[in-house]
C-alpha cells in the first residue's frame, strides 16, 4: 500500500494492486486463533489461507503416554463447547476393542447427555455467529439457557465442562436424584427460547442478508470438500451417523433430521435450529425410557469398583489401584469409529499394540476440512462475508488444532 | 451396514472387498478384515488408481475422502503408514486404504481427486515427514512457523527439543532448549501380573484365559 501516491500519477484507469490483508489470530470474528491471509482485490477476496496450529497441544501424541482413561480428558478439551460428544467417540473405540457393550441405563444416559451438548454447540454458534454479523440479543440470551445446560453436566461429572464422564464401559456415575426432571423442565422451556431465537433472526433482514446466498456449496462439492454434519446436511444431503450407522441406542430414538435446500449460511443456520428441535425430542425419549440398572460394565477389569465396596473389599481396593496405576490392556487391533458430533462426523482412529496405552490415536476432526474450504467458499465474496462464512463453519481450534 | 454386535463382517462387504481387490490388480496388496472394518492395501504407486475407482465405481461409490491419517511403526522396513478413510454415503460402507511407505518415498497426492486431501496430507507431511508428490501446497499446518522435525514420529520425544517464553528483556519470544525440573518418567507396565498380555511365563498354560486383555504369544 506504500505506492499508492504511484498509481495515483497513472490518471484515471488507477490500478488498485491486490494487497494482503492479516485476520486475527486476534479477532473476535476469528472464533478463537485463526490467522487469515488474504489476498485481495479490493474488497473482493482472491485467496484466502487460514493458517491454523497456534492452539496446537500435541493430543494424539499425548495419548500414546497416557493409559486409555487417562486419555479420555483429552478429548474434553478439542471441541470444548460440547465435550461429551467426544468422549462418546473414544469410549465407543475403546469398548469396540474391548469388545464389550455398556448397559442400557449408561447408553440412554450418554445419548441424554451428547444431545445435551449438541443443544449447547447449536446455541454457542448460532449465537455468536449471530454477533459476528451484527446482532447482539441472541449471544445475551444464548448464554444464559447455555449455562442452565452446562448446570446439568454440573451435577452428573461436577465439572461444567471438562466432564470426563462418558469412559470406556459406561458412565462414571448414576445420575442424581431428580436430575431427569430438572432436564425435562429445561426441555419444555427450550422451543420458548428456540422461538425467540427464531424472531430475533430467521426473517430478520440485516440477518438475511448477510447470509442468503453467502458461501454456497452443492451437495457434491460438499462432499467433495469432506463436510460432514450440518454443513453437509444445509446442502441437501440427508446423512446423519444417527440414523445411517446408529451407536449406543439412537436406534430406538424416533428423530427426522432436518436438510436445508440452498447450501449458503443461512440453510447451514435453519439446519442448526431444526436441530436442536429434534435434540428436544430425543432427549424426552431418553428420560422416557431410561431403564434402571448398571451404570457402567460389571467387570472389575475395566471399570472400578464402587467406592463402599474399596473400604471392606481387598479385592475390590487392588482393582482400583491397578485400574488407576497399570490400567486394562486393550487387545491388539485397530478401529476407526465415528460419532455424529454436533460440528459432524468426528471420529477416532484407534490403533492398539495390546498394551495398556493406544499405540496410534489419530483424531478426525469435523472442523478441519470444513476449514479448509473456506477458501472454496469466500472466494469472489467480500470481506465481510469471510466473516459469514467462518460463523456458519462452526469452527471451534480446540478440535481443529487438537 | 456391518453388524457391530458381533464384530463380524458381512457377506455384502465381503463381497466388495473381494470384487475390489480383483479390480485393482497389481497395485493392490490384497485385503483383510479387522473388527468388522475392511482395509485394503496398495502400492504406493496405485494410490491414485484406488481412491479414483473407489470414488467412481458404482459398487464402491465412496465419495467422502474422511481422513488421512499416518502412523508410525519404526521396526518395519517401510516405516510409515498413510491410512485413507473412506465413506460411501450411497452404500453405507466405509473402506479404509492402506500404504505402506519407507522413509524418503513419496506417495501421489489425491488432491486431484479429493478436494479435501490438501491439509490432511499437509498434516501427515507436518507429522511425520511423508512426503505428498504432486501436492501443489505441501507446507507445515499444525505446527509453528520454523519448527524442525517430525513431532508424531515414535523417536520424536514428547517434551520435544524446545521450549519458548516472553523475554521482558528483548521484548520478544525467545526459543531456549527444553529444561525439565523433573525428569519425564514413563513407567513399563509389562509386570509379571494378570495385566501382562503378550509373554508366556513357565505355567501359564495350566491357567485359564482371560476373556480379554489376551494376546496369543505367537501373534505378536
Amino acid at each position: 500500500m506504500g505506492d499508492a501516491a504511484e498509481n495515483l500519477d497513472m490518471g484515471e484507469e488507477t490500478q488498485i494492486r491486490p494487497f494482503t490483508m492479516n485476520f486475527g489470530p486476534q479477532h473476535p470474528a476469528a472464533h478463537g486463533v485463526l490467522r487469515l491471509v488474504l489476498e485481495m482485490e479490493g474488497e473482493i477476496i482472491e485467496r484466502a489461507d487460514p493458517h491454523i496450529g497456534l492452539l496446537h497441544r500435541g493430543t494424539e501424541k499425548l495419548i500414546e503416554y497416557k493409559t486409555y482413561v487417562q486419555a479420555v480428558p483429552y478429548f474434553d478439551r478439542l471441541d470444548y463447547v460440547a465435550p461429551m460428544n467426544q468422549e462418546h467417540a473414544f469410549a465407543l473405540a475403546t469398548e469396540k476393542l474391548l469388545g464389550i457393550t455398556p448397559p442400557k441405563r449408561a447408553q440412554y444416559i450418554r445419548v441424554l447427555f451428547c444431545e445435551i451438548g449438541r443443544v449447547l454447540n447449536h446455541i454457542m454458534n448460532i449465537t455468536t455467529f449471530a454477533l459476528d454479523v451484527g446482532a447482539i440479543t441472541p449471544a445475551l440470551w444464548g448464554f444464559e439457557e447455555r449455562e442452565k445446560g452446562m448446570e446439568f453436566y454440573e451435577r452428573v461429572s461436577g465439572a461444567r465442562l471438562h466432564a470426563n464422564y462418558i469412559r470406556p464401559g459406561g458412565v462414571h456415575q448414576d445420575m442424581p436424584d431428580g436430575l431427569t426432571d430438572d432436564i425435562l423442565e429445561w426441555c419444555d422451556g427450550l422451543p420458548n427460547f428456540l422461538g425467540d431465537i427464531d424472531n430475533l433472526l430467521t426473517n430478520n433482514r440485516i440477518f438475511k442478508q448477510r447470509t442468503v446466498d453467502i458461501g454456497v456449496a452443492s451437495a457434491e462439492e460438499a462432499m467433495d470438500w469432506g463436510f460432514t454434519g450440518p454443513m453437509l446436511r444445509g446442502s441437501n444431503v440427508a446423512w446423519d451417523l444417527r440414523k445411517s450407522q446408529p451407536y449406543d441406542v439412537y436406534e430406538e430414538m424416533d428423530f427426522d433430521i432436518p436438510v436445508g435446500k440452498t447450501g449458503d449460511c443461512y440453510a447451514r443456520y435453519l439446519v442448526r435450529m431444526a436441530e436442536m428441535y429434534e435434540s428436544i425430542k430425543i432427549m424426552r425419549q431418553c428420560i422416557e425410557k431410561i431403564p434402571e440398572g448398571l451404570i457402567k460394565v460389571d467387570d472389575y477389569k475395566v471399570s472400578p469398583p464402587p467406592r463402599a465396596e474399596m473400604k471392606t473389599s481387598m479385592e475390590a481396593l487392588i482393582h482400583h489401584f491397578k485400574l488407576y496405576t497399570e490400567g486394562y490392556h486393550v487387545p491388539a487391533g485397530e478401529t476407526y469409529t465415528a460419532v455424529e458430533a454436533p460440528k459432524g462426523e468426528f471420529g477416532v482412529y484407534l490403533v492398539s499394540d495390546g498394551s495398556n496405552r493406544p499405540y496410534r490415536c489419530h483424531i478426525r476432526a469435523p472442523g478441519f476440512p470444513h476449514l479448509q474450504a473456506l477458501e472454496f467458499l469466500s472466494k469472489g465474496h467480500q470481506l465481510a462475508d469471510t466473516v459469514s462464512n467462518i460463523g456458519s463453519l462452526d469452527i471451534v481450534f480446540g478440535e481443529i488444532d487438537r | 451396514m456391518p453388524d457391530k454386535k458381533n464384530g463380524e463382517p458381512g457377506d455384502a462387504i465381503k463381497d466388495l472387498a473381494e470384487f475390489i481387490v480383483e479390480k485393482l490388480g497389481e497395485v493392490s496388496q490384497g485385503f483383510e478384515f479387522i473388527q468388522d472394518e475392511l482395509i485394503i492395501n496398495v502400492k504406493p504407486e496405485g494410490v491414485c488408481k484406488t481412491l479414483q475407482f473407489l470414488r467412481d465405481n458404482k459398487e464402491c461409490g465412496c465419495q467422502v475422502l474422511i481422513d488421512i491419517c499416518g502412523v508410525d511403526y519404526p521396526e518395519r522396513p517401510e516405516r510409515f503408514e498413510v491410512v485413507y478413510q473412506l465413506l460411501s454415503m450411497r452404500q453405507n460402507h466405509r473402506v479404509r486404504v492402506k500404504v505402506a511407505v519407507a522413509e524418503n518415498v513419496l506417495v501421489p497426492t489425491a488432491t486431484g481427486i479429493f478436494s479435501a486431501a490438501g491439509w490432511y496430507e499437509r498434516e501427515v507431511w507436518d507429522m511425520y515427514g511423508v512426503m505428498f508428490e504432486g501436492n501443489p501446497d505441501l507446507r507445515r499446518i499444525l505446527t509453528d512457523y520454523g519448527f524442525e522435525g517430525h513431532p508424531q514420529r515414535k523417536d520424536f520425544p514428547l517434551t520435544g527439543y524446545v521450549e519458548l517464553r516472553y523475554d521482558e528483556e528483548l521484548k520478544r519470544v525467545v526459543y531456549e532448549p527444553v529444561q525439565l525440573s523433573q525428569d519425564f518418567r514413563s513407567f513399563d507396565y509389562l509386570s509379571p501380573w494378570e495385566g501382562m498380555t503378550d509373554i508366556q511365563l513357565p505355567g501359564d498354560e495350566k491357567g485359564t484365559k482371560p476373556e480379554f486383555g489376551w494376546k496369543d504369544s505367537k501373534a505378536s
